[in-house]
């Protein structure tokens, strides 16, 4: 059984027919990505597991339980967290703070000491600026605090949504290295990525978006070859 | 100082903390939902009929023994609050969480509704008339009899128990807001309610809470009327929430911080308008004021970006 399943998904907003019946599948402890352009309902996808979006149509199942229809509270309480498109952290709150709120599903209180460790450890620049506003940290900065925050929930499943979006070169490496490093003490990740070629060069396997349906899936290495996907994704004639 | 200046601010600040737990109501839920819930003030206005209601019941009359009248009046103010928080909260069931995803001007179209209905049970419950009441609290100064200074300033203990019921609250409250898990709850679902949903926040229950606090507030913000100005009437939310909306407009609304500097700013320009120009001309003053703040300055004085919203 799937760790995480989309069967068939549709979500609208309002007349607008976002996701055309989407399928996909994550299996535990993989780095699966969704890649597409601009508009192709990556997000969208996010939004909907995560219970932002009501799929009009379709399942989404987590170990085979279904978790659509549930409020986006009660998804991450089952074990599916998010780091938003655009970071999204609490401006007005400190660092600290945020990862507080990343926490605030778990009913563990006693492990959180240890999970700030383990997070400040992950991202050492966040354990010096701990009490420092969220808003006034760097755009790199703040995404590290986004996937911090959502670790803080100790998810299953970790659902990053554009974690490149307007990073420099370096801190795309930077942060990939990072979601290869969480992968592998034990999270399962799907990925949403504009940069097709860093997403594929981490993933085990990639689903190809193209207007709210998926056009093509296999493993990362067949896509990463595939002429269709080198011309239309990595940038090349 | 002019001993008739310092005696204006004694009676500007008693009035103006009035003011800022009122304005706190209005700076909460607008914080949380962006919504001017008009009916704020119509809670105001129940909760000092509440009170009264409750004083009368218990049978509190001037004169009684000191400790049996603080037991009596902090056990009206606790129900007070109490039925006041489920007022509010029940509002917000009612005539707001339904219209959550509908376009802005249909729950306030929906506050303004609730105001109106608001008023009618007041004045069904009490009629149209103002209601007095005596003075449980004596009007007599503290300075001169208790510390026996030499003065024409007068602080009431009508005055000190006004600020003996506020500042605490407005303390709790900032406590809450800053340093509980609950409180930044209400200060992540304020900045972005969707990724406050994302961390695992209920997002309804936390919006709930909010209304439970705001009513709170002008429960004890009802009694402190009763006690302190001595009346209430049916159109008592409209005259006196718009000036509390004003405070929370005037600090920056959706700060709360804001709320309290507002609620006392205007406490003071009322009263100083009152002692040196003419009453009539105080509300002119007031939304005069209101107005240069809102063409100058349309985010208020502290502004809404300038500390934690909630």
């Amino acid at each position: 059984m799937a760790l995480l399943e989309l069967e068939d998904v549709h979500t609208y907003y309002g007349a607008i027919h976002a996701l055309r019946g989407v399928s996909l599948k994550v299996e535990e402890g993989e780095i699966v990505t969704l890649i597409g352009s601009n508009g192709a309902g990556k997000s969208t996808t996010l939004r909907t597991i995560s219970g932002l979006l009501r799929p009009r149509q379709g399942e989404i199942r987590l170990r085979g339980k279904r978790i659509d229809g549930h409020k986006p509270h009660e998804i991450v309480e089952m074990g599916v967290s998010q780091s938003p498109e655009g970071r999204r952290v609490f401006a007005r709150m400190n660092i600290q703070e945020n990862l507080e709120m990343g926490a605030f599903a778990r009913k563990d209180r006693g492990g959180l000491a240890a999970e700030y460790d383990r997070i400040y450890d992950l991202f050492p620049r966040l354990r010096e600026r701990r009490l420092q506003n969220a808003g006034t940290l760097s755009g790199g900065e703040q995404q590290m605090l986004a996937i911090g925050r959502a670790l803080m929930a100790a998810p299953r499943v970790l659902l990053l949504d554009e974690p490149s979006m307007g990073l420099a070169p370096i801190l795309v490496e930077q942060i990939f290295d990072i979601i290869r490093t969480i992968n592998e003490r034990g999270t399962t990740v799907l990925l949403v990525e504009q940069n097709a070629l860093m997403a594929l060069g981490i993933a085990r396997r990639g689903y190809i978006l193209q207007t709210g349906e998926v056009v093509l899936s296999d493993s990362a290495a067949k896509l990463r070859t595939d002429p269709a996907v080198r011309k239309a994704y990595l940038g090349e004639d | 100082m002019d001993e008739q200046v310092l005696q204006t601010v004694i009676i500007g600040l008693s009035n103006g903390l009035i003011y800022a737990l009122v304005a706190l109501g209005y700076t909460l839920v607008y914080g949380i939902l962006q919504l001017i819930n008009f009916a704020h003030g119509e809670v105001f206005m129940l909760g000092s009929m509440i009170a009264l209601t409750l004083l009368m019941a218990l049978g509190v009359t001037p004169g009684m023994d000191i400790v049996t009248t603080i037991v009596l009046i902090v056990v009206v103010l606790l129900i007070t609050m109490t039925i006041s928080a489920i007022l509010n909260v029940s509002i917000e069931r009612v005539a707001y969480r339904p219209l959550r995803n509908a376009p802005k001007l249909a729950p306030l179209i929906s506050a303004i509704g609730m105001s109106f209905i608001l008023q009618n049970v007041g004045l069904l419950w009490k009629g149209p008339t103002s209601l007095g009441f005596l003075d449980i609290i004596p009007n007599t100064n503290v300075l001169t009899t208790i510390f026996g200074l030499d003065t024409v300033v007068a602080v009431s203990y009508k005055q000190l128990f006004v600020a003996a019921v506020t500042i605490p609250l407005l303390i709790v409250l900032s406590w809450f807001v800053s340093k509980t898990r609950q409180g930044k709850a209400m200060r992540a679902t304020a900045q972005d309610p969707d990724t406050a949903g994302l961390m695992g926040i209920d997002v309804n229950r936390t919006i709930a809470i909010t209304f439970v606090i705001a009513g709170a507030l002008a429960g004890a913000a009802g009694l402190v009327q009763i006690l302190y100005n001595n009346t209430t009437v049916w159109s008592l939310g409209f005259r006196f929430g718009l000036n509390a909306f004003t405070s929370a407009v005037l600090g920056g609304i959706g700060n709360l911080q804001g709320a309290v500097l507002g609620g006392i700013v205007l406490g003071l320009i009322n009263a100083f308008s009152d002692r040196y120009l003419a009453a009539q001309w105080t509300n002119a003053i007031v939304f005069g004021v209101l107005i240069a703040v809102l063409v100058f300055r349309p985010s208020g004085l502290l502004g809404q970006q300038a500390a934690d919203r909630a």
